[in-house]
């Protein structure tokens, strides 16, 4: 039988990783109120379904944005028609007025540096396709989304080289950490042709401050190499401080700008990972030419162009929806960390994302990432969470894990709230001599379980902001 | 600094294909507002049956603001983003794609793998079949996009099969052999051939014979065949369609080695007429190559609210029996009346019974049998009559003369504006009695500094030029 090609049979696609096993987990049986109580709780998915009702409302008072309607029938065949891979202008001119909001119009973008692509995942593929040749390498700091492995190397054959990050110092991106990076790759002959950072970061849930930014605008244009920022979350930033774009790092400092590049989508910001809405943005004209043309692979459809463009030209709703959506990242990340701080978990101190990184060090048989699967896999067939270990992130210290909250309803998360209390209770049990144990109570009260449970090694074991109503209406 | 690819001109937009669509758009025509503009006949788009499916829409409305039976579904549709794409969206396409086949195959859904068009499908699959440096052989003359989706970031090689008129470009074992041959004093490890059944440029569809020898032929050699069938919904004629697998069926060969080796590649953007929705797809009866295309289609997933909605329409049976028989009825009619009006101006067609276009035979306009007369005669056509044709050499095609006319992507009004034009050109020309290379006053300076520009870029070749 003649082969297939080597990219086919290989595992370069990086499914094999404990990330999509947990997903796999998930489907063969999935929670369901009442279908499935006893299911997995996806909480491996980072998905922002929080603003849904808003976006809806929107969407049936607009029905000139849907196409197939009564209203917006007419323009059906000629957005049929459109395969241009420029894009409907009113869609870049739209989705650059609303990456410059999410930045609280602190800087302009340009219509005509937008590319379409498959989602983020085509755009970061594109990226890599225009930027290097095969057997080049990209530095990526860690802990780092896994698709990335597939996103970025496989039908590319460009490398990855980890930027080691650290918990010590709460996974700052360092000159050190960079330097030591960028000498790996040398000293394995990899030419490396681009840092890639996520800010937003996934899995941290945090934003790079200002001076690592500066930093690393440093980096990259003392080595001549390409700064790709993957800011799919910049939206999500729900509390201080302020999300800072390399969009305007590059206006306040010097900087080669053809060596500057951001991913962007609307599936996280906007919650719409099925219209694969996916965006290059570069300052180099070279590389918005080449990618341009690599659209044809991926291209917008014309359908979702039209009511992407419909919406997001409507100025008073964009203003509200992004106020509102971090309204509401908020209110479940604080309510999600609060819960867990007090059954003795902690995470990542971490404003942005949909996630957290919460630190389970503690239960660790060892430290060892041997240990870690096996508490991943107690965490997914006993307590039916499937949550993401941190190893698949290429985190370099066992014992992390991505937990999302964003992408499940109230009822949903009291029920994943609740297993993980009685988990802890249990692991405490366990811990703790038999006539203590007869004290322990399974209700969630806040001020008695703070105190029993509260971890030495808890990052962030208070609630930020103490006066919360929710802390109020519990006590 | 930029990749190589990034740096090269293997994306292919150097072609006369791609630099006749610049002219065009510099200077589009307008019935009324630019009377004088260029026409655009270098586009195989269909635009002929767009009210059928708009009435359909307008009878639907369950369809309309994404609703299922009274609730909205925009919330599901929105989260929608698993590769194996809607269950429901595929079942309707394998039925509709066994129809177009008059129900001789059967599809399994579970075999359909979604793409963003046909553009990523073919490179997906060539992904998939060949390492970088291998090639696949490719009948001439073939679609000027095959050197961008099947080489550019694949790194894989064209070899042309060379096909001839005096044959009406048919496929012969001979010339399979002798492109294979080809292949391997070049060092190049031939993976497969690609064919297009219905062809483009051609508008005809391939012979039992032609499948026949095909599949002989990759059996002999071990190779896979992959067929592009995107304009299997558009054969108006006789002889009917038949598909890649149907002829291997015929030969009962489902059990054996090459029916895994047989992939077919499909899309609604020509049938349907619907390019801007981006909607593509692989079939293979290969577990392997529908399991690895299938992740990599996450870098081109069909968006949700598209697969909805032709779900919708595609689950319309009538509308989809409908559609079919009036579509073919108003391709036929109008591919007569470019026939006709061209044989008027003394021009012949190749003899077709599908696809979006005519395969033209200009070569007794040519000054002489080269390639520069061609390109001479292709610049008056398009700066000096007005009409945007591509010609023969943009496909490869291995004669000079030849020009693939498109017809679906205009009114009757525009198309007969068209055929008038090429009766003054031609008339013109007669009285005159030669060709001749000749800028006329009409011609914007800016059609003639990027003509200009293409024909030196085109004699002084710098595949490794730096990047720009």
């Amino acid at each position: 039988m003649v082969a297939i090609s080597k990219i086919a049979t290989g595992n370069g696609h990086g499914e094999d990783s404990p990330y999509f096993d947990g997903w796999k987990a998930y489907e063969t049986n999935p929670f369901h109120p009442i279908d499935r109580p006893d299911g997995v709780i996806q909480m491996g998915l980072a998905e922002n379904q929080l603003c849904f009702n808003f976006i809806k409302k929107w969407v049936m008072e607009h029905p000139e944005a849907s196409l197939c309607s009564a209203e917006g029938v007419n323009k059906f065949e000629e957005t049929a028609l459109f395969q241009d891979y420029h894009g409907m202008p009113e869609f870049r001119e739209a989705v650059a007025k609303f990456m410059g909001k999410v930045r609280g119009d602190r800087v302009k973008f340009d219509p005509d540096r937008i590319v379409m692509s498959g989602g983020a995942t085509g755009a970061h593929e594109m990226v890599a396709f225009c930027l290097a040749d095969p057997g080049e390498a990209f530095l990526v700091p860690t802990p780092y989304y896994p698709g990335f492995d597939r996103d970025l190397r496989w039908r590319t054959g460009v490398e990855l080289v980890p930027v080691v990050c650290e918990s010590s110092n709460n996974f700052k991106i360092t000159r050190a950490a960079l330097e030591a990076a960028y000498e790996k790759a040398k000293e394995a002959n990899l030419r490396v042709k681009g840092l890639l950072i996520t800010n937003p970061s996934n899995p941290l849930g945090t934003i790079l401050d200002r001076d690592t930014l500066k930093g690393i605008v440093k980096f990259i244009n003392e080595k001549n190499i390409h700064l790709i920022g993957d800011e799919i979350y910049a939206a999500t930033v729900f509390m201080e401080p302020e999300f800072v774009s390399i969009s305007e790092i590059i206006e306040e400092v010097e900087c080669n700008r053809g060596l500057i590049h951001i991913v962007y989508s609307l599936s996280k910001d906007m919650g719409f990972p099925g219209f694969r809405v996916g965006i290059v943005y570069s300052y180099n004209d070279a590389v918005v030419s080449c990618a341009r043309k690599m659209s044809s692979f991926g291209l917008v459809s014309s359908q979702t162009q039209h009511l992407i463009a419909t919406m997001l030209s409507d100025d008073d709703f964009v203003d509200s929806f992004i106020v509102e959506s971090k309204e509401q990242l908020f209110k479940r990340h604080k309510y999600f960390t609060l819960s867990l701080s007090q059954v003795g978990i902690g995470s990542l101190k971490s404003n942005a994302g949909l996630f957290i990184w919460m630190d389970l060090r503690k239960l660790l048989k060892e430290k060892t990432f041997d240990a870690e699967m096996d508490l991943w896999r107690v965490i997914i067939n006993e307590v039916k969470l499937n949550v993401s270990p941190g190893s698949s992130f290429h985190c370099d210290e066992p014992g992390w894990f991505r937990v999302c909250f964003a992408n499940m309803d109230d009822n949903t998360m009291e029920v994943a709230l609740l297993r993980i209390t009685t988990f802890m209770h249990k692991h405490n049990e366990a811990m703790v001599p038999r006539k203590l144990c007869r004290r322990a109570s399974l209700k969630l009260s806040l001020s008695r379980r703070r105190d029993d449970f509260m971890s030495q090694n808890m990052m962030s074991p208070h609630s930020p902001i103490p006066q919360s109503p929710l802390v109020r209406a519990r006590t | 600094m930029l990749s190589s690819k990034a740096s090269c001109n293997s994306h292919g937009q150097d072609s006369s294909y791609f630099l006749g669509w610049q002219l065009y758009e510099n200077n589009p025509f307008h019935e009324v507002e630019n009377p004088t503009g260029i026409i655009q006949m270098g586009l195989a788009e269909n635009q002929l049956s767009f009210d059928l499916v708009e009435s359909w829409l307008r009878k639907n409305p369950d369809v309309m603001e994404l609703k299922k039976g009274g609730e909205s579904v925009f919330r599901e549709l929105a989260f929608f983003q698993d590769y194996h794409g809607l269950p429901t969206f595929k079942n309707e396409l394998v039925e509709y794609m066994a129809k177009i086949r008059g129900n001789k195959v059967k599809f399994d859904p579970n075999n359909l793998v979604l793409a963003a068009g046909a553009t990523s499908a073919n490179e997906t699959l060539i992904f998939c079949l060949a390492d970088p440096g291998e090639a696949i052989l490719l009948p001439t003359p073939y679609y000027p996009g095959f050197d961008r989706d099947l080489k550019w970031r694949t790194g894989v090689e064209i070899v042309p099969v060379h096909c001839w008129s005096s044959n009406g470009f048919r496929i012969t074992m001979f010339a399979l052999e002798e492109a294979y041959e080809r292949a391997q004093k070049l060092n190049l490890k031939v993976k497969g051939v690609l064919i297009t059944n219905p062809s483009n440029p051609l508008g005809t569809t391939m012979t039992k014979e032609e499948l026949d020898h095909l599949i002989t032929f990759a059996v002999a050699k071990n190779i896979h065949v992959i067929s592009d069938e995107v304009f299997s919904g558009t054969v108006f004629d006789s002889p009917g369609f038949i598909s890649i697998l149907e002829a291997a069926m015929d030969r009962n060969l489902e059990n054996t080695d090459v029916w895994s080796r047989i992939h077919i590649v499909y899309s609604l953007s020509k049938d349907l007429g619907l390019p801007g929705f981006r909607v593509g797809m692989i079939y293979s009866n290969n577990k392997t190559v529908v399991g690895a295309s299938t992740k990599m289609s996450s870098f081109g997933l069909v968006s949700s609210q598209t697969q909805y909605l032709l779900t919708n329409v595609l689950a319309s049976k009538r509308f989809t029996s409908k559609y079919m028989k009036e579509n073919q009825k108003r391709l036929k009619k109008r591919k007569e009346m470019l026939v006709s009006g061209l044989k008027k101006s003394g021009i012949e067609c190749l003899k077709s019974n599908a696809g979006l276009f005519c395969w033209v035979d200009m070569r007794h306009l040519l000054s002489s049998n080269t390639l520069e007369a061609e390109t001479k005669l292709w610049n008056q056509m398009v700066c000096d009559v007005g009409l945007n044709i591509s010609p023969g050499s943009s496909f490869h095609c291995s004669e000079p003369g030849w020009f693939r006319v498109c017809f679906a992507n205009m009114s009757r009004g525009t198309l007969q504006v068209a055929m008038r034009r090429i009766k003054d050109f031609v008339e013109r020309s007669n009285f005159m009695g030669r060709i001749k290379m000749n800028y006329q006053q009409n011609m914007s300076s800016l059609s003639r500094k990027l003509l200009s520009n293409w024909v030196r870029k085109l004699s002084s070749p710098d595949p490794n030029e730096h990047e720009r």
